[in-house]
């Protein structure tokens, strides 16, 4: 591991991007992602690699689509508005079967919103968002030093699926500071060889990046192919973490920033006697049903807390079914629950 | 006969850049010469095994089907901007994108002026046939004032629809590209000249002179309701009084 830093949350997705061999940057300014950007214009020059500020959302997704076929590692990164224009170019990405990161820093919405952390983003970012019949790969930090180690793994997770990653954080997480310890870099010529890039046809075939095809049974077995690519991420990437879940009768169930701040809930429950446990996924796609279903067996409650009018609600419901009861409390226009409002919905529900 | 056959010289072939796959283009439009022109340059400049295609949507859709080369098929519009993303990516590859005018001059417009004012180092074959073939012939940017087309059933109205975009020009007053120029294609004098422009284009790239934009105007006989010959006929005649050819930035 390299050296402790102090930095912040927007800042340590960069230096984590640079450090996993991310060799073309393309983005536009947004708040509250714009140290993000401007992290990568002061340090990809330095380094001989490419960091361009595009005339666009669009463009930005578009010159990350021909750095990706042409087989380096690539990212873009974005706030909740020019997320959504940036949904051509994912929709594309995924047909196909282009790796990149993309870095969405969710503000309020919908519309323009404001510039406040929320989570209102969690359906575009794991229902779709574009058009077609497509999944990302979604990722949910909910500390600095996680957001670190989640980015390292979204361009691992990218390379070896052939899918774009999304990393799902928000302004809060985007503008708070704290220690980390990023690991060292990887040089981006050790990486393996992209035998399926466009890097010239020499002594072989050229290589063709498509996400058409215009006969329908040749696009019906593209999509059959995109599904079965999905089942193997299902089978062997989902991620989440439990939290003095062993004696619990009520369970949150959140994500991100919220989920970090419901463990210190769990905390001030558990000082009073109320056995509470936290469930939190951190993959957002393919998401967490089957542990989730599991331990809501042993609960009364799930009760899923958001930044948002309850998106994520919908997969804990699918989950947990009629086993336990499922409850939601939140908070939408970027603000952020207390601890004590959260601790007084729990008591809502102690039996 | 064989003995003929051996001592004749051999003046007219397929370029070695281009596969056997058949055109999908309609009898009498122009997208065959032009395809054939840039598979001519890739053999006269030995670069088809480091070049990459950018496939727009449109009729030149399957254009990735007809180079020996490595291709990537991209959003409506997007082309110049993926060019971008693969030229910075790998500036040793020879990147080129194939347009026609819905894709670089209206839904393409911002990645097209852009990439042109970053100077990126790529070759634009911008192909201005004044209608959308894909679609079934509506109005394009560059159709001409009265042209009639299935979204201009009584003709273009400047008043309602605006006018025909010049838009090398546009780009010809940009500090970065190199060179810029508007070719067409209706006499072999002109396919010359066009596939020496393109040559230009290809050349410049590969010397690193930076961004080179060849404008084609081309036909589409179907759409028009014009058969090929009426077609070349109008392209002199009519729409080189509205689109002049030239070179418009020549900075080699």
């Amino acid at each position: 591991m390299g050296e402790r830093l102090l930095l912040r949350g927007n800042e340590v997705i960069a230096e984590a991007a640079i450090r996993a061999g991310c060799q073309c940057y393309f983005a536009y300014p947004i708040t509250p992602q714009a140290e993000l950007l401007e992290h990568m214009a002061l340090n990809m020059p330095r380094l001989g690699r490419t960091f361009i500020q595009a005339e666009s959302e669009i463009a930005a997704i578009s010159m990350v689509y021909g750095a990706a076929g042409a087989g380096v590692r690539t990212m873009t990164s974005s706030s909740s508005p020019g997320i959504s224009l940036k949904q051509e170019g994912i929709s594309y990405l995924a047909g196909a079967s282009l790796p990149c990161v993309i870095v969405n820093i969710v503000r309020g919405g919908p519309g323009l919103g404001n510039i406040a952390p929320s989570q209102c983003d969690y359906f575009q970012a794991t229902k779709g968002g574009g058009h077609g019949d497509y999944h990302l790969i979604v990722l949910g930090p909910s500390t600095v030093p996680e957001a670190g180690e989640l980015t390292m793994l979204a361009f691992e997770l990218a390379d070896q699926y052939r899918i774009p990653v999304m990393i799902l954080a928000d302004g809060l997480l985007g503008q708070m500071m704290e220690p980390v310890e990023l690991p060292d870099p990887i040089d981006p010529a050790s990486l393996p060889a992209k035998d399926w890039a466009t890097t010239g046809a020499k002594g072989r075939a050229p290589n063709i990046i498509l996400s058409f095809e215009m006969d329908p049974d040749d696009l019906k077995q593209m999509n059959l192919d995109l599904q079965s690519k999905y089942r193997t991420i299902t089978e062997n990437e989902i991620r989440y973490e439990e939290y003095e879940t062993e004696d619990a009768d009520i369970v949150i169930a959140a994500h991100g920033t919220i989920g970090r701040i419901c463990k210190s809930v769990v905390r001030m429950a558990r000082a009073e006697g109320i056995k509470v446990g936290l469930f939190r996924p951190i993959t957002l796609w393919p998401y967490p049903y089957e542990p989730l279903k599991r331990l809501s067996q042993q609960v009364h409650t799930v009760l899923t807390v958001e930044m948002s009018a309850g998106q994520m609600w919908e997969d804990v419901r699918l989950a947990v079914a009629e086993r336990a009861a499922t409850p939601f409390f939140g908070e939408t226009g970027g603000i952020v629950p207390t601890p004590r409002s959260i601790l007084n919905e729990v008591k809502k529900h102690v039996r | 006969m064989s003995a003929n056959l051996e001592n004749m010289v051999k003046v007219f072939e397929r370029p070695q850049s281009l596969t056997d796959a058949r055109f999908t283009y309609c009898p009498g439009c122009h997208h065959g010469i032009i395809t054939r022109i840039i598979g001519n340059v890739m053999d006269e400049l030995g670069i088809v095994e480091r070049t990459v295609g950018i496939a727009p949507v449109g009729c030149s859709v399957f254009s990735y089907l007809w180079y020996k080369a490595d291709s990537q098929q991209v959003p409506h519009g997007r082309a110049c901007a993926v060019a971008t993303g693969i030229k910075r990516a790998r500036p040793e590859l020879i990147v080129f994108s194939y347009q026609g005018d819905g894709d670089f001059a209206s839904i393409g417009t911002a990645e097209s002026i852009h990439a042109a004012n970053r100077g990126e180092n790529i070759t634009v074959i911008f192909v201005n046939n004044q209608i959308y073939g894909m679609t079934g012939g509506e109005m394009a940017p560059t159709t001409l004032v009265d042209q009639k087309t299935t979204t201009t059933p009584e003709g273009r109205d400047p008043r309602v629809a605006g006018y025909p975009i010049r838009f090398s020009e546009m780009i010809a007053t940009l500090d970065a590209p190199a060179y810029v120029t508007r070719q067409a294609l209706f006499d072999t004098k002109h396919i010359m000249e066009t596939t020496k422009a393109v040559k230009k284009a290809f050349q410049y790239q590969v010397e690193g002179k930076g961004y080179s934009l060849v404008e084609i105007l081309s036909t589409c006989p179907t759409n028009w309701r014009m058969s090929p010959v009426q077609s070349n006929t109008h392209v002199a005649e009519t729409v080189t009084k509205v689109f002049p050819l030239g070179d418009l930035v020549d900075r080699g």
